[in-house]
């Protein structure tokens, strides 16, 4: 009797799969990241091995470069920004732009840019603001005048 | 003892030739009248070729700053400016104390005898860091060439290294920033210090401050390797005499001075 129950709860839930899916053919209820190729077909890799692994491609490249030094890698965050920037906006942050479209679609923070320049090309400016401009320093310096 | 006579013999007879070779440069050089400046240029840029991609930093190479105090100047902030430049140091801060500050200026007093100096003073890159035996997390670190740095993608932000530090090199970034050069790394959360400019000199350039106090003229920073005998820096102090700073705490420091 039990199993008679379940079959037949299976059975339906089959067919309700089956129809919920007829529903939707065509036109995907479900949002997709909106996500611009710029520079498309010239990846350091394919895109299925960079969407699986561009985070330990990274991790690896990062761990290589701060701690021993070793430069001209041929993965580098830089090296993805400058490709993948936006034109428009000339960043990857940004909702319809590269790397934070994506991320936010799948709901994974992205720290990378609390450090790292999201723009290609960016030229830092560092003029010293108030504080930092006295010539002995001592005034950013609370133990300097001892 | 035989190796050593060979790296001497050796090293006497790249001396004389470059010896030879400035003197060429001096003399081609002698019609421009900027030319002793731009000469230092070339030629400590020649003791620093790039690292061609993929080869990690080395153990051989020690880089080392010498300050010539006598050469520098008080009020002149050439250097912390260049820095600021350089590393896209520019966010302005609530309190003036939570600057970052890589480089600054110190004007010290022989109290007895009233001789002043004007000194730079920046991480020192010590080869027994402080900050490094300190770090929880294994982000601050000395490369095998002797730059001291934070690997920021584990700084924790404990600041304990800003506390071990004897020379105030460090600071802590207290508020987000946006402005960061591409190759200069830095935000919110991390401690940061002087970093040689890293990004430069793996490129074969002298760090900012450097570049800057020479093609300015003042010519009171030089940058190089001391480890190699035939490096300007080499020379140099083994010429005359330099002080390591504190050189009781014994950190055997990568930055020296000349005049103090
Ligand atoms: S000077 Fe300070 S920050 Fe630099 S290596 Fe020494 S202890 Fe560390
Ligand atoms: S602030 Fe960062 S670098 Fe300094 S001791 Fe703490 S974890 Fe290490």
């Amino acid at each position: 009797m039990l199993r008679t129950f379940r079959l037949a709860v299976c059975a339906l839930s089959a067919v309700t799969a089956l129809v919920s899916t007829g529903a939707v053919a065509g036109e995907s209820r479900v949002p997709k990241p909106a996500i611009t190729i710029e520079n498309p077909g010239k990846c350091v890799a394919p895109v299925d091995e960079m969407r699986r692994n561009h985070m330990d491609m990274l991790k690896h490249t990062r761990d290589k470069t701060l701690r021993e030094g070793v430069r001209g890698m041929k993965t580098s965050l830089n090296g993805c920004i400058e490709c993948h920037a936006s034109k428009k906006t000339g960043s990857v942050l940004g909702n319809e732009n590269f790397c934070q479209s994506c991320h936010s679609y799948a709901a994974v923070s992205l720290d990378c840019w609390s450090c790292h320049q999201p723009k290609a090309n960016f030229k830092a400016t560092g003029a010293l603001p108030a504080g930092h401009d006295s010539p002995t320093g001592n005034a950013s310096t609370a133990g300097a005048k001892q | 003892m035989t190796e050593r006579n060979q790296t001497e013999k050796n090293s006497d007879k790249s001396t004389a030739a470059r010896r030879n070779f400035i003197g060429a440069v001096a003399a081609a050089g002698g019609l421009a009248a900027i030319a002793p400046g731009i000469h230092l240029v070339q030629v400590s840029q020649a003791n620093t070729p790039p690292r061609p991609a993929g080869e990690a930093a080395s153990k051989a190479v020690r880089w080392g700053m010498l300050i010539d105090t006598t050469k520098c100047s008080s009020g002149c902030n050439d250097c912390v400016t260049a820095c600021a430049t350089e590393n896209g140091i520019n966010e302005t801060v609530k309190d003036a104390r939570q600057g970052s500050q890589w480089i600054r200026k110190i004007d010290i007093k022989e109290v007895k005898t009233g001789r002043s100096h004007s000194l730079p003073m920046m991480c020192q890159h010590c080869a027994n860091p402080p900050c490094v035996d300190v770090c929880p997390t294994g982000a601050s670190m000395k490369r095998a060439d002797g730059i001291v740095l934070v690997d920021r993608h584990i700084c924790i932000g404990c600041r304990y290294c800003m506390m071990a530090c004897p020379y105030k090199a460090r600071s802590f970034v207290h508020q987000p920033l946006t402005d960061q050069n591409p190759e200069v790394p830095r935000g919110q959360g991390c401690v940061e210090s002087c970093t040689f400019c890293v990004h430069r000199i793996d490129k074969g350039q002298q760090p900012a401050c450097v570049e800057t106090c020479t093609k300015a003229g003042h010519n009171a920073m030089l940058f190089g390797d001391l480890n190699d005998p035939n490096s300007e820096i080499a020379r140099r102090v083994a010429q005359v005499t330099t002080t390591q700073v504190r050189a009781d705490l014994k950190l055997d420091l990568g930055v020296r001075y000349q005049g103090i």
